[in-house]
Protein backbone atom coordinates (compact mmCIF):
# COMPACT_ATOMS: atom_id res chain seq x y z
CA UNK A 1 0.00 0.00 0.00
CA UNK A 2 1.27 3.45 -0.89
CA UNK A 3 1.98 5.45 2.33
CA UNK A 4 1.63 8.77 1.13
CA UNK A 5 -2.16 8.73 0.15
CA UNK A 6 -2.89 4.56 1.03
CA UNK A 7 -4.22 3.68 -2.56
CA UNK A 8 -3.21 0.55 -3.69
CA UNK A 9 -2.59 0.69 -7.21
CA UNK A 10 0.74 -0.65 -8.28
CA UNK A 11 2.76 2.19 -9.48
CA UNK A 12 1.95 3.78 -6.14
CA UNK A 13 5.40 5.35 -5.98
CA UNK A 14 4.89 7.50 -9.03
CA UNK A 15 1.20 8.04 -7.98
CA UNK A 16 2.95 9.32 -4.71
CA UNK A 17 5.41 12.22 -6.02
CA UNK A 18 3.47 12.76 -9.14
CA UNK A 19 -0.58 12.87 -8.81
CA UNK A 20 -2.77 13.08 -11.55
CA UNK A 21 -6.14 13.99 -11.43
CA UNK A 22 -8.54 11.54 -13.41
CA UNK A 23 -10.49 12.73 -16.00
CA UNK A 24 -13.94 11.25 -17.37
CA UNK A 25 -14.67 11.47 -21.01
CA UNK A 26 -17.40 9.98 -22.04
CA UNK A 27 -17.40 8.48 -25.56
CA UNK A 28 -20.70 6.62 -26.30
CA UNK A 29 -19.46 5.34 -29.66
CA UNK A 30 -19.79 1.79 -31.15
CA UNK A 31 -16.39 -0.51 -30.88
CA UNK A 32 -17.65 -1.54 -34.81
CA UNK A 33 -17.95 2.20 -35.56
CA UNK A 34 -14.96 1.35 -38.52
CA UNK A 35 -16.60 -1.78 -40.14
CA UNK A 36 -20.29 -0.08 -39.86
CA UNK A 37 -19.17 3.06 -42.24
CA UNK A 38 -17.36 0.93 -44.49
CA UNK A 39 -20.29 -1.45 -44.66
CA UNK A 40 -22.38 1.92 -45.36
CA UNK A 41 -20.10 2.86 -48.48
CA UNK A 42 -20.36 -0.71 -49.54
CA UNK A 43 -24.10 -0.44 -49.60
CA UNK A 44 -23.94 2.35 -51.76
CA UNK A 45 -21.97 1.07 -54.28
CA UNK A 46 -24.53 -1.66 -54.45
CA UNK A 47 -27.40 0.51 -54.72
CA UNK A 48 -25.46 2.84 -56.90
CA UNK A 49 -25.05 -0.15 -59.14
CA UNK A 50 -28.61 -1.68 -58.48
CA UNK A 51 -26.90 -4.97 -57.59
CA UNK A 52 -28.90 -7.23 -55.19
CA UNK A 53 -26.54 -8.60 -52.26
CA UNK A 54 -26.96 -11.30 -50.35
CA UNK A 55 -24.39 -12.57 -47.97
CA UNK A 56 -24.60 -16.62 -47.11
CA UNK A 57 -23.50 -17.81 -43.97
CA UNK A 58 -23.76 -21.17 -42.50
CA UNK A 59 -20.93 -23.41 -40.75
CA UNK A 60 -18.31 -25.51 -42.80
CA UNK A 61 -19.92 -27.65 -44.95
CA UNK A 62 -23.80 -27.15 -45.20
CA UNK A 63 -24.16 -26.45 -48.68
CA UNK A 64 -23.06 -22.44 -49.41
CA UNK A 65 -21.12 -23.25 -52.22
CA UNK A 66 -23.53 -26.49 -53.87
CA UNK A 67 -26.30 -24.35 -53.07
CA UNK A 68 -24.72 -21.85 -55.64
CA UNK A 69 -23.61 -24.22 -58.01
CA UNK A 70 -27.34 -25.14 -58.50
CA UNK A 71 -28.60 -21.60 -58.01
CA UNK A 72 -25.97 -20.03 -61.09
CA UNK A 73 -27.34 -22.72 -63.32
CA UNK A 74 -30.86 -22.52 -62.89
CA UNK A 75 -31.27 -18.10 -63.04
CA UNK A 76 -27.57 -17.54 -65.31
CA UNK A 77 -29.48 -17.40 -68.25
CA UNK A 78 -31.87 -14.55 -66.68
CA UNK A 79 -29.44 -12.75 -64.60
CA UNK A 80 -25.78 -11.07 -64.06
CA UNK A 81 -24.30 -13.08 -61.31
CA UNK A 82 -21.27 -12.71 -59.76
CA UNK A 83 -19.52 -14.15 -56.06
CA UNK A 84 -17.26 -12.77 -53.69
CA UNK A 85 -16.01 -16.68 -51.85
CA UNK A 86 -14.90 -16.19 -47.82
CA UNK A 87 -12.41 -19.09 -47.13
CA UNK A 88 -9.55 -19.08 -44.71
CA UNK A 89 -7.45 -20.74 -47.53
CA UNK A 90 -7.14 -22.13 -51.18
CA UNK A 91 -9.29 -21.10 -54.22
CA UNK A 92 -11.55 -23.85 -54.45
CA UNK A 93 -14.73 -22.71 -54.47
CA UNK A 94 -14.10 -19.50 -56.96
CA UNK A 95 -12.55 -22.64 -59.22
CA UNK A 96 -15.76 -24.22 -58.73
CA UNK A 97 -18.03 -20.96 -59.34
CA UNK A 98 -15.82 -19.74 -62.28
CA UNK A 99 -16.03 -22.93 -64.06
CA UNK A 100 -20.17 -22.19 -64.05
CA UNK A 101 -18.98 -19.35 -66.62
CA UNK A 102 -19.66 -16.60 -63.56
CA UNK A 103 -17.03 -14.12 -62.33
CA UNK A 104 -15.87 -14.90 -58.54
CA UNK A 105 -13.24 -13.49 -56.32
CA UNK A 106 -11.56 -15.35 -53.58
CA UNK A 107 -11.20 -13.57 -50.30
CA UNK A 108 -8.76 -15.85 -47.89
CA UNK A 109 -8.87 -14.57 -44.71
CA UNK A 110 -5.58 -15.88 -43.57
CA UNK A 111 -7.12 -17.03 -39.39
CA UNK A 112 -9.65 -14.22 -39.73
CA UNK A 113 -13.12 -16.01 -38.77
CA UNK A 114 -15.41 -14.09 -40.57
CA UNK A 115 -15.31 -11.38 -43.88
CA UNK A 116 -15.36 -7.91 -42.65
CA UNK A 117 -16.78 -4.62 -44.62
CA UNK A 118 -13.16 -3.71 -45.67
CA UNK A 119 -12.52 -7.34 -47.53
CA UNK A 120 -15.66 -7.30 -49.35
CA UNK A 121 -15.50 -3.68 -50.14
CA UNK A 122 -11.67 -4.79 -51.86
CA UNK A 123 -13.11 -7.61 -53.66
CA UNK A 124 -16.24 -4.97 -54.82
CA UNK A 125 -13.43 -3.70 -56.83
CA UNK A 126 -12.16 -6.58 -58.29
CA UNK A 127 -15.99 -6.79 -60.34
CA UNK A 128 -17.98 -5.49 -63.07
CA UNK A 129 -20.74 -4.48 -60.48
CA UNK A 130 -22.17 -2.07 -62.50
CA UNK A 131 -23.09 -4.86 -64.98
CA UNK A 132 -24.52 -7.67 -62.24
CA UNK A 133 -27.73 -8.21 -61.17
CA UNK A 134 -27.48 -10.65 -57.76
CA UNK A 135 -24.10 -10.45 -56.35
CA UNK A 136 -23.53 -13.36 -53.44
CA UNK A 137 -20.98 -13.28 -51.04
CA UNK A 138 -20.80 -16.59 -49.08
CA UNK A 139 -19.24 -15.98 -45.69
CA UNK A 140 -16.49 -17.89 -44.25
CA UNK A 141 -17.87 -21.46 -42.94
CA UNK A 142 -18.59 -20.41 -39.11
CA UNK A 143 -21.96 -20.05 -37.27
CA UNK A 144 -20.92 -17.46 -34.75
CA UNK A 145 -18.71 -14.32 -36.05
CA UNK A 146 -19.83 -13.75 -39.47
CA UNK A 147 -22.98 -12.48 -37.59
CA UNK A 148 -21.05 -9.55 -35.82
CA UNK A 149 -20.16 -7.81 -39.29
CA UNK A 150 -22.05 -6.16 -41.59
CA UNK A 151 -20.57 -5.96 -44.97
CA UNK A 152 -23.40 -3.92 -46.70
CA UNK A 153 -25.32 -6.59 -47.85
CA UNK A 154 -29.32 -6.02 -48.69
CA UNK A 155 -30.24 -9.50 -46.89
CA UNK A 156 -28.51 -12.25 -44.50
CA UNK A 157 -29.41 -16.14 -45.56
CA UNK A 158 -28.38 -18.48 -43.43
CA UNK A 159 -28.05 -22.56 -44.23
CA UNK A 160 -28.85 -25.43 -41.82
CA UNK A 161 -28.40 -28.56 -42.69
CA UNK A 162 -29.56 -31.36 -41.55
CA UNK A 163 -26.82 -33.36 -40.71
CA UNK A 164 -25.87 -30.46 -38.04
CA UNK A 165 -28.99 -31.02 -35.80
CA UNK A 166 -32.38 -28.81 -35.71
CA UNK A 167 -31.17 -26.76 -32.37
CA UNK A 168 -28.51 -25.26 -33.62
CA UNK A 169 -30.67 -22.07 -33.73
CA UNK A 170 -31.28 -21.97 -30.40
CA UNK A 171 -27.32 -23.00 -29.78
CA UNK A 172 -26.58 -19.94 -31.87
CA UNK A 173 -29.20 -17.35 -31.58
CA UNK A 174 -26.65 -14.55 -32.59
CA UNK A 175 -27.02 -15.27 -36.23
CA UNK A 176 -30.19 -17.10 -36.83
CA UNK A 177 -31.68 -14.09 -35.03
CA UNK A 178 -30.70 -11.55 -38.00
CA UNK A 179 -31.27 -13.96 -40.92
CA UNK A 180 -33.40 -12.68 -43.17
CA UNK A 181 -34.16 -16.67 -44.80
CA UNK A 182 -33.01 -19.75 -43.57
CA UNK A 183 -32.72 -22.41 -45.78
CA UNK A 184 -32.62 -26.44 -44.78
CA UNK A 185 -30.04 -27.67 -47.13
CA UNK A 186 -29.54 -31.52 -47.87
CA UNK A 187 -33.03 -32.35 -47.10
CA UNK A 188 -32.33 -35.72 -49.46
CA UNK A 189 -30.37 -37.17 -45.50
CA UNK A 190 -34.14 -36.47 -43.90
CA UNK A 191 -34.54 -40.16 -45.21
CA UNK A 192 -31.59 -41.44 -42.63
CA UNK A 193 -31.76 -38.72 -40.27
CA UNK A 194 -34.71 -39.75 -38.42
CA UNK A 195 -34.28 -36.74 -35.53
CA UNK A 196 -34.33 -34.16 -37.27
CA UNK A 197 -37.55 -32.11 -38.19
CA UNK A 198 -38.18 -28.70 -40.69
CA UNK A 199 -41.01 -27.66 -38.09
CA UNK A 200 -38.46 -27.97 -35.09
CA UNK A 201 -36.26 -25.33 -37.14
CA UNK A 202 -39.26 -22.55 -37.84
CA UNK A 203 -40.47 -23.12 -34.25
CA UNK A 204 -36.80 -22.55 -33.11
CA UNK A 205 -36.62 -19.22 -35.54
CA UNK A 206 -39.93 -18.07 -34.35
CA UNK A 207 -38.97 -18.60 -30.52
CA UNK A 208 -36.29 -15.89 -31.83
CA UNK A 209 -38.81 -13.44 -32.50
CA UNK A 210 -37.46 -13.73 -35.89
CA UNK A 211 -40.31 -13.67 -38.83
CA UNK A 212 -37.75 -15.41 -41.69
CA UNK A 213 -39.29 -18.13 -43.57
CA UNK A 214 -37.81 -21.49 -43.14
CA UNK A 215 -37.68 -23.48 -46.57
CA UNK A 216 -36.17 -27.11 -47.33
CA UNK A 217 -34.22 -27.55 -50.01
CA UNK A 218 -31.77 -30.09 -51.33
CA UNK A 219 -29.06 -28.50 -53.82
CA UNK A 220 -28.20 -32.22 -55.09
CA UNK A 221 -31.57 -33.45 -55.78
CA UNK A 222 -32.22 -29.74 -57.81
CA UNK A 223 -34.93 -29.13 -55.18
CA UNK A 224 -34.37 -25.31 -54.60
CA UNK A 225 -37.85 -23.90 -56.32
CA UNK A 226 -38.84 -21.91 -53.38
CA UNK A 227 -35.00 -20.16 -52.55
CA UNK A 228 -35.04 -19.69 -56.38
CA UNK A 229 -38.59 -17.80 -56.17
CA UNK A 230 -37.49 -15.76 -53.14
CA UNK A 231 -34.85 -14.20 -54.94
CA UNK A 232 -37.06 -13.37 -57.26
CA UNK A 233 -39.28 -11.66 -54.83
CA UNK A 234 -36.22 -9.78 -53.87
CA UNK A 235 -35.23 -8.67 -57.88
CA UNK A 236 -38.61 -7.33 -57.99
CA UNK A 237 -38.76 -5.53 -54.80
CA UNK A 238 -35.14 -3.61 -55.85
CA UNK A 239 -36.25 -3.09 -59.33
CA UNK A 240 -39.52 -1.38 -57.55
CA UNK A 241 -39.36 2.38 -56.56
CA UNK A 242 -39.19 2.88 -52.43
CA UNK A 243 -38.17 -0.54 -51.71
CA UNK A 244 -37.23 -1.14 -48.15
CA UNK A 245 -34.26 -3.41 -47.42
CA UNK A 246 -34.83 -6.37 -45.89
CA UNK A 247 -32.25 -5.95 -43.15
CA UNK A 248 -32.82 -4.03 -40.45
CA UNK A 249 -29.87 -1.49 -40.68
CA UNK A 250 -29.79 -1.01 -44.42
CA UNK A 251 -31.07 2.26 -45.31
CA UNK A 252 -33.67 2.72 -48.23
CA UNK A 253 -31.89 2.81 -51.97
CA UNK A 254 -33.39 6.18 -52.85
CA UNK A 255 -31.31 8.11 -50.03
CA UNK A 256 -27.53 8.14 -50.58
CA UNK A 257 -25.25 9.07 -47.69
CA UNK A 258 -22.29 11.39 -48.00
CA UNK A 259 -19.03 9.16 -49.03
CA UNK A 260 -15.94 9.53 -47.27
CA UNK A 261 -13.78 7.94 -49.70
CA UNK A 262 -10.99 9.29 -51.93
CA UNK A 263 -10.78 6.76 -54.42
CA UNK A 264 -12.52 7.08 -57.47
CA UNK A 265 -15.47 5.60 -58.27
CA UNK A 266 -15.82 4.02 -61.67
CA UNK B 1 -13.09 -15.31 -31.48
CA UNK B 2 -12.25 -11.86 -32.99
CA UNK B 3 -12.35 -10.18 -29.63
CA UNK B 4 -8.83 -9.34 -30.31
CA UNK B 5 -9.20 -7.02 -33.39
CA UNK B 6 -12.41 -5.48 -31.35
CA UNK B 7 -10.11 -5.21 -28.47
CA UNK B 8 -7.45 -3.72 -31.15
CA UNK B 9 -10.08 -1.40 -32.79
CA UNK B 10 -11.27 -0.49 -28.41
CA UNK B 11 -7.52 0.73 -28.08
CA UNK B 12 -7.44 2.66 -31.11
CA UNK B 13 -10.60 4.81 -30.43
CA UNK B 14 -9.86 5.18 -26.66
CA UNK B 15 -6.05 6.38 -27.91
CA UNK B 16 -7.45 8.85 -30.39
CA UNK B 17 -10.03 10.65 -27.94
CA UNK B 18 -7.18 10.34 -25.25
CA UNK B 19 -4.88 12.44 -28.20
CA UNK B 20 -8.13 14.81 -28.76
CA UNK B 21 -7.70 15.65 -24.76
CA UNK B 22 -4.18 16.35 -24.82
CA UNK B 23 -3.67 13.51 -22.09
CA UNK B 24 -0.74 10.57 -22.52
CA UNK B 25 -2.10 8.08 -20.18
CA UNK B 26 -5.62 5.93 -20.25
CA UNK B 27 -6.76 5.23 -16.59
CA UNK B 28 -9.85 3.08 -17.48
CA UNK B 29 -11.63 2.31 -20.17
CA UNK B 30 -15.53 1.07 -19.56
CA UNK B 31 -17.19 -0.59 -22.19
CA UNK B 32 -20.69 -2.33 -22.62
CA UNK B 33 -21.29 -5.64 -24.16
CA UNK B 34 -25.03 -6.82 -24.80
CA UNK B 35 -25.37 -10.50 -24.27
CA UNK B 36 -26.56 -10.95 -28.01
CA UNK B 37 -23.46 -8.96 -29.48
CA UNK B 38 -21.80 -11.65 -30.22
CA UNK B 39 -18.84 -10.68 -27.98
CA UNK B 40 -17.33 -13.10 -24.88
CA UNK B 41 -16.22 -10.58 -22.14
CA UNK B 42 -13.82 -13.05 -21.26
CA UNK B 43 -12.04 -13.16 -24.21
CA UNK B 44 -12.01 -9.33 -24.31
CA UNK B 45 -9.90 -9.33 -20.91
CA UNK B 46 -7.69 -11.92 -22.32
CA UNK B 47 -6.93 -9.86 -25.31
CA UNK B 48 -6.99 -6.58 -23.71
CA UNK B 49 -3.46 -6.13 -22.53
CA UNK B 50 -2.05 -7.70 -25.86
CA UNK B 51 -4.00 -5.17 -27.69
CA UNK B 52 -3.10 -2.22 -25.61
CA UNK B 53 0.80 -3.14 -24.90
CA UNK B 54 2.84 -0.28 -26.31
CA UNK B 55 -0.26 2.59 -26.22
CA UNK B 56 -1.75 5.40 -24.17
CA UNK B 57 -4.43 2.41 -23.36
CA UNK B 58 -1.77 0.07 -21.67
CA UNK B 59 -2.18 -0.67 -17.93
CA UNK B 60 -5.60 0.60 -17.80
CA UNK B 61 -8.32 -0.85 -16.23
CA UNK B 62 -11.04 -2.60 -18.87
CA UNK B 63 -14.52 -2.18 -17.14
CA UNK B 64 -17.50 -4.24 -18.82
CA UNK B 65 -20.89 -3.50 -17.92
CA UNK B 66 -23.04 -6.98 -19.29
CA UNK B 67 -25.88 -5.19 -21.12
CA UNK B 68 -28.94 -8.14 -20.64
CA UNK B 69 -31.21 -9.03 -23.15
CA UNK B 70 -34.78 -6.97 -23.15
CA UNK B 71 -37.45 -7.12 -25.52
CA UNK B 72 -40.55 -5.14 -25.86
CA UNK B 73 -43.62 -6.85 -26.45
CA UNK B 74 -45.84 -5.12 -28.27
CA UNK B 75 -49.09 -7.26 -27.43
CA UNK B 76 -48.88 -6.58 -23.94
CA UNK B 77 -46.75 -3.18 -23.97
CA UNK B 78 -43.88 -4.78 -21.24
CA UNK B 79 -40.12 -4.45 -21.47
CA UNK B 80 -38.85 -7.70 -20.14
CA UNK B 81 -35.47 -9.15 -19.73
CA UNK B 82 -35.39 -12.95 -21.36
CA UNK B 83 -32.91 -15.58 -21.81
CA UNK B 84 -30.76 -15.01 -25.68
CA UNK B 85 -32.14 -17.96 -27.28
CA UNK B 86 -35.80 -16.97 -26.00
CA UNK B 87 -36.89 -13.65 -27.23
CA UNK B 88 -40.94 -14.66 -27.13
CA UNK B 89 -43.28 -12.04 -23.98
CA UNK B 90 -42.81 -14.16 -21.07
CA UNK B 91 -46.07 -12.75 -19.88
CA UNK B 92 -48.14 -13.69 -22.85
CA UNK B 93 -46.33 -15.76 -25.02
CA UNK B 94 -46.95 -13.12 -28.11
CA UNK B 95 -43.43 -14.31 -30.57
CA UNK B 96 -43.12 -10.95 -32.04
CA UNK B 97 -41.36 -8.88 -29.64
CA UNK B 98 -38.56 -6.03 -30.55
CA UNK B 99 -35.46 -6.39 -28.93
CA UNK B 100 -34.68 -3.42 -26.52
CA UNK B 101 -31.54 -4.33 -25.12
CA UNK B 102 -28.63 -7.07 -25.21
CA UNK B 103 -26.80 -6.00 -28.64
CA UNK B 104 -24.83 -2.72 -27.45
CA UNK B 105 -21.11 -2.92 -28.25
CA UNK B 106 -20.23 0.52 -26.56
CA UNK B 107 -17.36 2.59 -25.84
CA UNK B 108 -18.77 4.39 -22.88
CA UNK B 109 -16.39 6.36 -21.31
CA UNK B 110 -12.94 6.40 -20.71
CA UNK B 111 -10.85 7.79 -17.53
CA UNK B 112 -7.92 10.10 -18.57
CA UNK B 113 -4.50 10.90 -16.32
CA UNK B 114 -4.58 14.55 -16.62
CA UNK B 115 -1.31 16.06 -15.36
CA UNK B 116 -1.86 19.08 -12.90
CA UNK B 117 -0.38 22.63 -13.90
CA UNK B 118 2.29 22.49 -10.91
CA UNK B 119 3.52 18.88 -11.62
CA UNK B 120 3.75 19.85 -15.47
CA UNK B 121 6.36 22.50 -14.40
CA UNK B 122 8.26 19.58 -12.82
CA UNK B 123 9.65 16.61 -14.18
CA UNK B 124 7.12 13.53 -14.89
CA UNK B 125 9.53 11.53 -13.19
CA UNK B 126 9.44 11.22 -10.19
CA UNK B 127 12.52 10.13 -9.19
CA UNK B 128 14.12 12.70 -11.12
CA UNK B 129 12.64 15.43 -8.88
CA UNK B 130 15.35 16.79 -6.63
CA UNK B 131 14.84 16.43 -3.11
CA UNK B 132 14.51 20.02 -1.42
Amino acid sequence: MCDTCGCAIPDHLYHATNEQTVRTVEVLEGLKAHNDQTARHNRHHFDAAGVLVINLMSSPGAGKTSLLEATIEALKSRYRIAVIEGDLDTENDAERIRAKGVPAVQITTGNACHLDADMVHQAVHALPIKDLDILFIENVGNLVCPASFDLGQHANVTLLSTPEGDDKPLKYPVMFRISDLVLITKTDLLAVLDDFSCAAVAAHIRQLANPAPVMALSSRQGRIEPWLNWLEEQMVKRRTPHFTPVTANARPSGVMRPHVRTHAHV
Amino acid sequence: MHELSLCQSLVRQASRVAAEHGARSIRRISVRIGLLSGVEADLMLHAFPFASRGTAAEGAQLDMELCPVRVYCPQCNRDSEVPSNHLNCPHCGYWQTHLSGGEELLLASIDLGVETDAQTLTSSKPWEVPHV
